[in-house]
């Protein structure tokens, strides 16, 4: 892990969704329906609006980059250190729609992997557990 | 890179020694003397962690004098925090939430 801090990576996750796209992009893009499964938020579907997520552990700084109504929208998503741009696709397929989120960013940089690791503390102590727990005593 | 997780996670097994690395990440820079103040365990054992603590990365020592003075090596974690994997898992769940909301508006 001696990578710079220049170096891309991505997360995608895809699912087949059995509603239509217009359902879906409200989800997306409606303030009290984007609460409902991911955070609270003062999203305005309109580029170069900013805008927070906020969670009990802190928030997001975002900026609408991309809209596509029933099609594609993307965001910036700043948090914890973390640079990077989460663009969801929608597309129609027979029985619903496949949803592909894919968030790209840059790897944490000395400074930032050290908030980072601040946030991960928690996380990092249950990994740790879980470990442990594995291995015979 | 799993040599390197290796090495944290042994390291930081030991909760002693994990606590003096934990001290360090939250009280900043601090010297033998101060840590061992606070360990419960003998000078030269505090020591012997930190000797393993630099080993490993963790930490860095500053000579000053007759004192030495250890501090937490920002990024040292950074192998266990893989922001991908912390987001692959964190998407998963939201994409249940969001399939949840979906049947909920349907009805």
């Amino acid at each position: 892990m001696t990578g710079t801090s220049t170096e891309t990576r991505s997360v995608v996750v895809e699912r087949d969704i059995a509603f239509p796209p217009e359902t879906l992009w409200r989800a997306l893009t409606q303030p009290h329906l984007i609460e409902a499964w991911l955070m609270k938020n003062d999203f305005v579907p309109v580029v170069g609006h900013r805008f927070d997520f906020r969670a009990d552990w802190g928030s997001v700084a975002c900026q609408v980059l991309q809209l596509e109504p029933n099609k594609t929208l993307a965001y910036s998503w700043g948090a914890m250190g973390l640079e990077s741009t989460v663009t969801w696709t929608l597309t129609p397929t027979g029985t619903g729609t496949h949803l592909r989120m894919e968030q790209t960013g840059f790897r944490p940089d000395q400074q930032q992997a050290y908030h980072g690791a601040q946030y991960g503390w928690p996380r990092f102590f249950a990994a740790l557990e879980q470990l442990l727990g594995r291995e015979p005593s | 890179m799993p040599n390197a997780q290796d090495l944290l996670f042994r390291t930081l097994a030991d909760p002693t020694r994990r606590a003096i690395f934990e001290r360090l990440c939250r009280g900043g820079e601090q010297t033998v003397g101060a840590l061992t103040a606070q360990a419960g365990v003998s000078q030269p054992a505090v020591s012997k962690h930190l000797g393993v603590l630099k080993l490993a990365g963790l930490v860095l020592d500053r000579p000053d004098g007759r004192q030495t003075h250890y501090s937490a090596r920002a990024g040292a974690l950074a192998p266990l925090i893989d922001w991908t994997s912390q987001m692959a898992g964190f998407w998963e769940s939201r994409f249940d939430d969001l399939e949840d909301l979906l049947k909920r508006m349907d009805q």
